[in-house]
């Protein structure tokens, strides 16, 4: 079956040949080299054809116009110059495009991505529908690459240096009214007469030649920036500075992205074109790239994975849920509900005031959407509605599931479980939000145990990407379908771990906490702690984090760790003695940094007196990044090893996703297979004489490295 | 008038559940509300309390008396809530202060008739939220001048506006046909029917004493939908804000009459106040429900309309009413257990009850007898529309929701409620026990 189909659209002014790209069994259209030959030949034909005075080129998919280049091309070169060449191939069919003595205009709907985005580029007009799910950008740079198939040359010269440096360095798509208002796309239309304009377009272009574009940037301003030398070299310095500061360093990608654009339009299409072929291929054999292009397969993966061997079938969704507990987890379990999955949410607390406050906060999710337009009023009005609550069981008795989020204490959360089961219908699912408490003990006595499992979300809901679903031992697997399913409908990675202490971000997390406390104990600098681990590529180092998590839920999750898993993850005191300053973290100003209006200023230096140590500016650094990667790194080892997750694949994941482990280094179970297991057993042998059994290295690593394979495979 | 022994036909209706907003003095917690999210938040409350799967409802009735200009079809975006499937037409009617206890009679009709097996039927109003009119001549000036085509055009058509364009126009309470005023009416027919003061401030303080009593127990509250108000949501209101259990004759004594100022009896404490609020009912057809597993709270078991001439005695319509109801459902006022009358006014209560005791009255109806003599202990129970308040069009359902749980409560086989409305018409309705 062939990819592109020739369809002929003949009318009083004319005969266009529309060529409908859809790649059969496949759910998008991607790129790769044999689309790109049908699509040369079809040009062919068309340019052959003298009775044919335009092109159109259009998608098959419902709502899709090309996701991109086909990636798993890039995963199977091998050098650079492998990569090179695929660049080379990508820009010279585009050029064919552009060059096509016919004018060919591009139709899109649907998400236009990466090289779907290119091609575009390199047509002579650009019609677009005006649906929300058209979606046009390049989105590279998330992969740790570039544009290679001629975007880094051709987005500068149509929409001006901000604009397209703008799109190329946030690598995310831009909404239809976004792209043509800075000129990506000419003409936006609705969707039923898209096509139709498009041959209308072509007819028109075949007729009377291209309409002179409006030069980019609008305003006195936008003409400097953009159009004057010294102007973009502004642009530049200030795009690199930012680059700098978000990447620290760590992703050579949109540095790079911004050196090609700068070029090309310094020195020359020529040049520009040699440039960003060359840089493609150095960055797609990469290790940054490999690991970034890893993990989005990874999780295309998890996203068809339900998280049981074999998913029974007839899992009815979850057309309506109920949450029980309007506290801040609560509202925004809410809230995250009604915006992503569009269900009715029945919000109950057993105090009015709290469910209207709870109310109000889920609210606040979709009136932050409206505020930046994610959301018309409309639909912001027709959401709104999905939320209501009350401090009676009503409202439960319907839904397919109810999460609890109340205070964390086996009892109340027995009692609420007893409860809701007493009302809801048989079939629905009962998940708990703890976070310290077995599922199998909650579970324990209720009326229908194989309807409840564990649905650990991050604080706050609505950003955190990770969710945990963790079922007991007793928990039937329809229930974890639907739990797994609905925690998609959120728009969350789920991973599906064991009913362990901890379960898995807790578990790794826990050690690398502690023993950010040991180190401060023995007089390491707070921000010092911070610093080597924001500099590994945390988004926030262990200081920081343990203010945010807050240091009573730290202190009373520690001893529950420590109690469930034994003396290796004994905390250390520091915590405790905050804690009984009464310092809470963040939530009430007071902590390891000071606070002003909520905002975090800098290091508390009263805390050094009450844990009575100096500190110590000599501290090495390179020891207390050693210590606390390798105790997060051989824990998750551990978990592994005990099974917590499923698979590596879930475990790195859910690093990435839970705690912003550097997605550039692939997870912590990938990290040890970069250093290698040998190794990494050798270094937690050394640790372990230095510091403690602590450090004694896990099972499964000790059995990695005398197997020599590795954690991931 | 049909024969009291004709067979009532089709289907029984059944009434699941029927739930409401609190009830507010206009311009209090519901000021800036409108009647539409009123009629949605009690509608989306009967839902959940009813337990329906909101995919059994075939059609939304909704009635208002005074709709939004930009909203003439509240029953639609009732209709549209996201709990509901999108297609589930719906309409609002008008017969003035009866028009919900309308919707839920059109509702069983329905039902009955076998064109729906579930309705939902309710009414809400905001007088707080009243259309406020440009004067004619200045409403004509926008329309021209928004045909004009030049600017010239345009500034002579202001031109000509003058102050007195610029006073607003707000619709009044009053009989477009007569002019008479609602007060005016009462006024009237306690003139007429020589409805002295003292039994109008003992009517009032009795409906005021009830009310407390039910909110206290928590019979009237277990109707109401809290609402959560204000800026953080957290001002939850769940009682009904118009009833005063403080007050006394003495107090009530003190009032001063409002339209006869000299030789008045009607008073801001004998009548019902402005309010906004909005209730709904939940009705089935009885095979339906009985195989869904609902237990229904009554079924419908009559319900008649009427009309008097306005420019008699406006408020006397229920007086031809209820026994037209009584005489469809085949039962005498004896058989009632309680009877709920809308209270607009205590002179029109009164009036009303003084038609149903009247020889003179059922003569005129060509009745062997009088239709009834009230028993205030089985009538208005829980109060009623003076202490708990009147938005025009919910106060149909809300009568209806009450009778119901009460009839369950007190295990009564029959229960009747009247309502009178503008334009002389008035409403009543026999519910039977499930």
């Amino acid at each position: 079956m062939s990819a592109i189909t020739l369809e002929r659209a003949v009318t009083p002014e004319g005969t266009v040949v529309v060529l409908v790209l859809d790649v059969p069994g496949e759910p998008v259209n991607t790129l790769g080299r044999p689309v790109a030959d049908e699509l040369a030949a079809a040009l062919e034909l068309a340019r052959a054809d003298a009775t044919v005075a335009g092109v159109v080129l259009i998608s098959g998919k419902a709502d899709n116009f090309i996701a991109g280049a086909d990636i798993r091309e890039f995963t199977q070169v091998r050098t650079a110059a492998e990569a090179e060449a695929l660049s080379r191939f990508g820009q010279e069919m585009i050029a064919a495009v552009e060059a096509f003595p016919k004018p060919v205009v591009v139709a899109i709907h649907g998400a236009c991505l990466g090289g779907g985005c290119e091609l575009a580029l390199g047509c002579h007009w650009r019609v677009a529908s005006d649906h929300p799910k058209t979606q046009i950008g390049l989105p590279e740079v998330q992969l740790g690459l570039i544009p290679g198939a001629g975007g880094c040359n051709r987005l500068p010269r149509l929409v001006g240096v901000r604009a397209a440096l703008d799109i190329i360095l946030a690598g995310k798509g831009e909404r239809a009214a976004k792209a043509l208002k800075v000129g990506l796309v000419d003409e936006l239309v609705p969707r039923p007469i898209l096509r139709e304009t498009a041959v209308r377009a072509a007819l028109r272009l075949a007729r009377e030649g291209l309409p002179k574009r409006g030069a980019a940037g609008a305003g006195l301003a936008g003409a400097v920036l953009d159009r004057t030398g010294p102007g973009r070299r502004l642009v530049y310095r200030q795009a690199a500075a930012q680059v700098r500061r978000k990447t620290g360093g760590h992703y050579p990608a949109p540095l790079a992205a911004l050196e090609t654009v700068r070029v090309s339009l310094e020195q020359g299409l020529e040049a520009g074109y040699a440039l960003e072929r060359r840089t493609f291929g150095e960055l797609a054999v990469g290790e940054v790239s490999r690991r970034l292009v890893e993990i989005f397969f990874a999780s295309t993966a998890l996203k068809k994975d339900d998280g049981v061997a074999d998913p029974p079938a007839d899992v009815p969704p979850v057309r309506t849920l109920g949450v029980v507990g309007a506290g801040f987890m609560g509202a925004g379990i809410a809230g995250t509900a009604a915006l992503q999955a569009r269900i009715p949410v029945r919000l109950r607390d057993t105090e009015l005031a709290r469910v209207g406050r709870g109310l109000r906060a889920a609210q606040g999710l979709l009136d932050e959407r409206l505020r930046r337009r994610r959301l018309g009023r409309p639909e912001h009005a027709r959401l709104v509605q999905l939320l209501s609550g009350g401090a009676d069981l009503a409202g439960l008795a319907g839904a397919d599931l109810v999460i609890e989020a109340v205070f964390e204490d086996l009892a109340v959360k027995r009692a609420v479980l007893a409860e809701v089961q007493g009302a809801a219908p048989p079939r629905a699912v009962f998940a708990s939000n703890t976070s310290t408490i077995p599922i199998g003990r909650i579970a324990e006595g209720a009326p229908r145990p194989g309807r409840v499992l564990g649905m650990h979300f991050f604080s706050p809901v609505e950003k955190m990407p990770l969710l945990e679903v963790i079922p007991h031992a007793g928990t039937e697997p329809d229930a974890i379908v639907q739990a797994v399913r609905f925690g998609r409908a959120l728009g969350k990675t789920v991973i599906v771990v064991a009913d362990a202490p901890g379960f898995w971000v807790n578990r790794i997390l826990t050690p690398y906490l502690n023993e950010a406390g040991l180190l401060l104990e023995e007089g390491a600098p707070i921000d010092l702690l911070d610093q080597v681990m924001t500099r590994y590529g945390f988004p926030v180092g262990p200081v920081t984090l343990l203010d945010e998590v807050g240091l009573d839920v730290g202190l009373k999750g520690g001893a529950v760790m420590h109690q469930a898993i034994g003396a290796r993850l004994e905390p250390s005191g520091v915590v405790a003695k905050m804690v009984a300053d009464g310092r809470l973290g963040r939530k009430n100003g007071r902590g390891f940094f000071t606070y002003a209006d909520g905002k975090k200023e800098g290091v508390d230096a009263s805390v050094y007196a009450l844990l009575g140590v100096q500190p110590k500016p000599g501290t090495n650094a390179a020891m207390a990044e050693e210590r606390l990667v390798m105790a997060m790194l051989n824990e998750a080892a551990h978990a592994l090893g005990e099974g917590v997750v499923r698979s590596a694949r879930d475990g790195d994941l859910g690093a990435v996703f839970g705690i912003g482990f550097p997605p550039f280094r692939g997870g912590p179970l990938r990290a040890l297979d970069a250093i290698g297991a040998a190794r990494a057993v050798e270094t937690l042998q050394r640790l372990q004489a230095e510091h403690g059994a602590r450090f004694a290295p896990a099972p499964a690593l000790v059995a990695a490295a005398h197997d020599g394979r590795p954690l991931r495979d | 008038m049909p024969s009291p022994t004709a067979p009532r036909p089709g289907r029984r209706a059944a009434i699941l559940a029927g739930v409401r907003t609190p009830f507010a003095r206009s311009g209090t917690v519901f000021a800036d509300v409108p009647a539409v999210a009123l009629a949605r938040h009690a509608a989306r409350e009967l839902l959940y309390r009813s337990g329906v799967d909101p995919a059994e409802v075939e059609q939304v009735l909704f009635g208002q008396v005074v709709p939004s200009v930009l909203v003439p079809n509240v029953a639609r975006e009732v209709s549209l809530l996201p709990q509901f499937p999108p297609g589930i037409p719906a309409h609002a009617l008008n017969r003035a202060c009866a028009s919900s206890g309308q919707t839920i009679a059109d509702a069983a009709d329905q039902i009955a008739l076998g064109h729906a097996d579930t309705v939902l039927a309710g009414g809400a109003e905001s007088l707080s939220d009243i259309p406020i009119l440009h004067s004619k001549r200045f409403s004509r000036l926008l329309v021209e001048a928004s045909k004009a085509k030049t600017l010239g055009q345009r500034l002579a058509l202001f031109a000509q506006v003058r102050p007195r364009d610029l006073i607003p126009v707000s619709p009044a309470i009053s009989e477009p046909s007569t002019g008479e005023t609602m007060g005016q009416s009462a006024e009237k027919m306690a003139k007429e029917n020589g409805i002295a003061r003292e039994a109008q401030d003992e009517l009032a303080l009795r409906s005021h004493q009830r009310a407390a009593a039910a909110t206290a127990d928590g019979r009237l509250t277990s109707e109401i939908a809290p609402w959560f108000g204000g800026k953080g949501m957290d001002e939850v209101v769940a009682t009904d804000n118009g009833i005063r259990a403080d007050t006394s004759l003495e107090a009530l004594g003190k009032l001063r009459p409002v339209f006869d100022r000299r030789h008045g009896t009607v008073t801001a404490g004998n009548a019902s106040p402005l309010t906004d609020g909005a209730a709904a009912v939940l009705l089935m057809a009885e095979e339906k429900a009985k195989a869904l597993g609902h237990a229904p709270l009554a079924y419908v078991r009559s319900h008649a309309v009427a009309a008097v001439d306005p420019s008699w005695q406006l408020l006397m319509g229920p007086a031809l009413a209820v026994p037209r109801a009584l005489a469809r459902a085949g039962i005498g006022w004896d058989d009632l257990g309680l009877v709920e009358i809308h209270e607009a006014f205590a002179a029109q209560v009164l009036s009303n009850a003084q038609a149903w005791a009247s020889r003179a009255w059922a003569e005129r109806l060509g009745l062997p007898g009088p239709v009834g003599e009230v028993d205030w202990a089985r009538t208005n129970v829980l109060g009623g529309s003076i202490a708990i308040g009147h938005p025009f069009g919910a106060t149909g359902a809300r009568l209806v929701t009450t009778l119901a749980h009460e009839m369950r409560r007190r295990d009564v086989q029959f229960g009747l409620l009247s309502i009178c409305a503008q334009g002389g018409m008035g409403f009543a309705m026999v519910l039977e026990r499930a």
